[in-house]
């Protein structure tokens, strides 16, 4: 028997089920891990050690009693983002390294109902704003499969510790892309869920309008137990949509012949990596013996995406991030003189140069005088990216494309350049100014053994299809049963 | 140059939910600081905003008494500025689309009514407050009424003098307190103005330089403010000067009105859209619910009191600035039906009464059944009406009844005739000099007696049967 921090949620949950091992048995299985490549990958900012022995312990009992639910006892890891009552969630930001919320975001009351194992909190670009990881003031995670990448972000620390079994799950938040291109450079399955899917009560927001949570695991039938637990309505969040969400997990044994993906040719006609490239095609083949039809399809509007976004984004920060002024909580800065002071001391010794890079932008383009140029024309796009996508489902279940443009990158290698930095998420934003479902799933390897991720996009609540296409393509490959050799 | 002055009005009024605008918090006043407060009105990472639905519902109320129309889809959007006692540092307040907009109410001007459009009424949340602590070297801050909702009323730039200001002032707040969605107390800030003021040469139809007007917390100072700024204005102007448009602060203490920031200084608020509120629907199934449960309002009240129990203008207007105090006027009159009576005791003896105490009308020791007795009593010749205001008085700080105090201190006016005349014939005996002048032609001196007669029963004869009985036994003095 392999060890048990290398099963998947639904083989651990079934031997849990059968009495064969215990939660604390996993969860101690699982925290050395953690301590054995902690010093290597960094996945977290703040492990629990207590608290997840502790809630093992409760689940074994659960388990005991019959009171198990499909997840209980299975240990996950919470991006430094989502507030866990009392414990520190710093958003990998200097202003919040000592912040302790007074409340539990709705996704971890939900995670805590469920019975499931808290192990920490894992690391992420500063406020989510990266795609690298590196820009988490706690320093870089490392991508398991080459310690010298990156292993993308923002949320770097949810995929890396699944990747390598620092995890059983995770979660993470995808605002441009940080759940799915961290989770193709990792080599992990990971999805954003439709916006208004599940609740952001409780996620330190960098831009509302974006930002959505969702879950990183090693294969789908992990995902789809972590989107019936997360898809849910919440009256605390507004923009949460008051549906029923379906099964999930009835949809991973659903044919997918005569189903259609579409190719968007903008997209393809951008890839210049041929590993990319030839994984994708290799992909498509798959894909055409389980009897999936493909069509071509053009998305115009694609073009003006990350311009479009790199408007809107940092407007929203440079409100959400405001609140940060040492007034109430988080970093202080130590001597000032007044008021004015220390606001301008303190988030200038609190936040890092990306974060402020992105408030000023934002600034900026809100400021009067500016606001019809930058912010109506970014939301006037966003309408139209929304349509294009429309008028696409109308010839296809869903979208086939990639994740990134190539793999994982060198540590440093774009960390001064922000333009390029920016590029990577040219595949992934569009899916978020529209709202969409995406997903990441291994889809082949680089010439040097990196992971390369496909991502498919499916109409507003079409998660269980995306479940249904990458749960027939996982059937027929094995990408995402590879492991790094750590 | 003769000059006029354009005048427009900003309302903040506080609106009476139970709970805070975007948080299930107490908007209860005057409780311990910071200990009505959530991680949502205290601005907590992570924490989102939920509309509450009776906010909605009040704006809704007061846009229909204002003649508004309102919108099918409003939004919400953040006002950005830094200030410690806005624990986000954003307002969710409302920019492009408010709840309503383009309505009208009427006041009384010199010259008659007259229509004052309203621009738009729009949802906000309220801020927290600062403490300052001079012997400290740091401030205090206190979030309970952060998140208390607000509605901001705008109106046109329509009003022309300080008065009519004061004029729309009571107007608005008449109409506010009425709907029972604003307890309306300017005091304690649930009640609040700014004005926008500038002046141009009569018969101009662009408008000059304005300036803003805050901290004007009473209706009188809005008015003293306003004058000042006014003047102030014709004074700079006349001299050749130019008015610089900045936001002035009013001093109570001074009447005069001080720079605060000019508009090279004034905020950049950087408005959008919130993302974390969806667009507001306000469903037509909403407007008409609240339509039906509309009041009757004061102007269409003060008329139906003069046209249906025919007291004078003044009057009801003054019985209907109130609802509380109108209700108290029709209560007392379906008890004692003599409106005219009942309005001119509530206008004299009950209004001066109601002013020496801090309560309300609702609170007065004297309620309409009591009042309608003690003035029944009058009617019937039981005590006069001169007595009648000393068991008001009575009445009033004891709280017991008119037949009750009338009874303990023998108040019962004496109308036996046989009585009254001995009386009087004793005081026209004592007072043979002023009977001899009274023969002599001066009648004036009718009122001396009835002065003694009066002294002699301590108040309690009736007036009209000492004048009767005086004349008959004064002529007997004639032979």
């Amino acid at each position: 028997m392999s060890d048990l921090y290398e099963k998947t949620a639904t083989e651990l949950a079934s031997l849990l089920r059968a009495k064969k091992t215990s939660s604390v048995e996993i969860t101690e299985s699982v925290l050395s891990r953690i301590e054995a490549l902690e010093p290597k990958i960094h996945s977290y900012v703040n492990i629990y050690p207590d608290l997840a022995l502790s809630m093992a312990k409760e689940a074994d009992q659960r388990i005991l009693d019959g009171r198990a639910r499909p997840l209980t006892g299975i240990p996950i890891a919470i991006k430094d983002n989502m507030c866990l009552q009392n414990e520190k969630t710093t958003c990998g930001s200097r202003i919040l390294a000592n912040f302790r919320p007074p409340y539990d975001a709705t996704v971890v009351r939900l995670i805590r109902e469920e019975g499931m194992v808290i192990l920490g909190s894992a690391n992420m670009d500063e406020f989510a704003m990266g795609s690298s990881t590196e820009t988490s003031y706690w320093g870089p995670t490392r991508n398991p499969w080459d310690a010298e990448r990156i292993p993308g972000g923002s949320s770097g620390g949810s995929a890396a510790a699944v990747a390598c079994g620092q995890a059983t799950v995770s979660i993470g938040s995808d605002t441009g892309g940080s759940i799915r291109l961290p989770a193709s450079f990792c080599g992990v399955t990971g999805m954003k869920p439709t916006y208004g899917a599940v609740s952001r009560f409780g996620l330190v927001a960098y831009a509302s309008s974006l930002d959505q949570i969702g879950p990183f695991a090693r294969d789908i039938s992990d995902v789809s137990l972590l989107l019936n637990l997360l898809c849910r309505h919440d009256p605390l969040d507004s923009t949460s949509v008051p549906i029923e969400h379906p099964d999930f997990t009835k949809f991973l044994d659903k044919p997918v012949s005569g189903m259609t993906l579409g190719v968007p040719v903008e997209f393809f006609s951008k890839l210049e990596n041929e590993d990319v490239e030839s994984s994708l095609s290799d992909a498509r083949k798959v894909f055409e013996k389980l009897g999936v039809k493909f069509v071509e399809l053009s998305l115009p509007s694609l073009d003006y995406g990350i311009a479009a976004y790199y408007i809107i984004a940092p407007c929203e920060a440079s409100s959400n991030l405001a609140r940060y002024d040492g007034v109430k909580y988080g970093h202080r800065a130590r001597d000032f003189d007044g008021m004015i002071e220390m606001y301008c001391k303190t988030r200038a010794e609190g936040f890092g140069a990306e974060v402020k890079r992105r408030i000023m932008l934002g600034t900026y383009s809100l400021s009067s005088g500016y606001y019809d140029a930058y912010y109506l024309k970014a939301a006037k796009i966003r309408t139209l990216i929304t349509k294009d996508f429309k008028q696409s489902f109308e010839s296809c279940d869903a979208i086939f494309c990639p994740v990134a443009p190539a793999p994982a990158f060198k540590i440093g290698e774009k960390v001064d350049d922000p333009i390029q930095m920016y590029l990577t998420d040219v595949f992934t934003i569009p899916v978020n100014m529209a709202g969409l479902p995406g997903i990441s799933c291994p889809a082949g390897f680089s010439s040097d053994g990196l992971p390369i991720g496909l991502q498919l996009i499916a109409p507003h609540f079409g998660e269980s299809k995306l479940v249904q296409l990458v749960a027939a393509f996982q059937k027929e490959t094995d990408y995402h049963l590879r492991r790094p050799a750590l | 140059m003769e000059f006029e002055a354009v005048i427009g009005l900003e309302v903040h009024a506080q609106l009476l939910t139970d709970s805070k605008a975007f948080c299930s918090c107490t908007t209860k006043f005057g409780s311990e600081p910071n200990s009505n407060t959530c991680p949502i009105c205290q601005g907590m990472p992570g924490s989102l905003p939920v509309l509450n639905r009776k906010a909605l519902e009040y704006t809704v109320l007061m846009s229909l008494a204002c003649n508004c129309r309102i919108n099918e889809i409003s939004r919400f959007a953040r006002k950005n500025y830094y200030y410690p006692d806005l624990p986000k540092n954003y307002q969710i307040s409302q920019y492009e689309l408010p709840v309503a907009e383009h309505g009208w109410i009427e006041i009384d001007t010199s010259s008659g009514p007259r229509r004052i459009g309203i621009t738009r009424i729009h949802m906000e949340e309220d801020a927290g407050k600062l403490i300052h602590d001079e012997r400290k070297p740091f401030s205090y801050v206190d979030l309970n009424r952060t998140g208390v909702p607000l509605i901001e009323i705008v109106s046109e730039p329509e009003i022309r003098t300080p008065e009519e200001a004061a004029s729309y002032l009571r107007a608005v707040h008449s109409i506010l307190v009425y709907l029972g969605i604003c307890d309306g107390n300017m005091e304690e800030g649930s009640f609040r103005c700014d004005a926008n003021v500038s002046i141009r040469p009569n018969g101009q139809r662009e408008l000059g330089t304005k300036t803003e007007l805050k901290n004007m917390n009473s209706f009188k100072n809005v008015q003293k403010g306003l004058h000042y700024e006014i003047e102030r204005h014709g004074e700079v102007l006349g001299a050749g000067g130019k008015i610089v448009q900045e936001t002035r602060l009013f001093d109570p203490s001074t009447g005069a009105t001080v720079s605060m920031r000019s508009k090279e200084q004034a905020h950049d608020y950087r408005y959008f859209p919130d993302p974390d509120l969806l667009p507001l629907r306000v469903e037509p199934e909403l407007i008409e619910k609240m339509r039906g449960s509309l009041p009757e309002l004061p102007r269409e009240k003060k008329e139906r009191f003069v046209r249906d129990f025919g007291i004078p203008e003044y009057d009801a207007g003054v019985l209907t600035s109130e609802r509380s105090l109108a209700q108290y006027f029709e209560d007392t009159v379906a008890i004692f039906p003599n409106p005219k009576s009942v309005s001119n005791w509530m206008m004299t003896e009950f209004m001066r009464a109601l002013k020496g105490q801090d309560a309300g009308v609702v609170s007065a020791p004297v309620d309409p059944e009591n009042l309608g007795q003690l003035l029944k009593m009058i009617e019937d010749g039981i005590i006069s009406g001169k007595i009648g205001k000393t068991v008001f008085e009575e009445m009033w700080s004891s709280g017991r009844g008119a037949d009750q105090i009338v009874k303990e201190k023998g108040l019962v006016q004496v109308s036996d005739v046989s009585e009254l005349t001995d009386i009087i014939r004793t005081i026209l005996d004592e007072n043979p000099n002023q009977v001899a002048r009274y023969l002599g032609g001066k009648n004036q001196l009718l009122a001396f007696f009835v002065g003694q007669t009066m002294k002699a029963t301590r108040g309690k004869a009736n007036p009209q049967l000492v004048n009767e009985i005086l004349l008959v036994e004064l002529e007997k003095f004639r032979n």
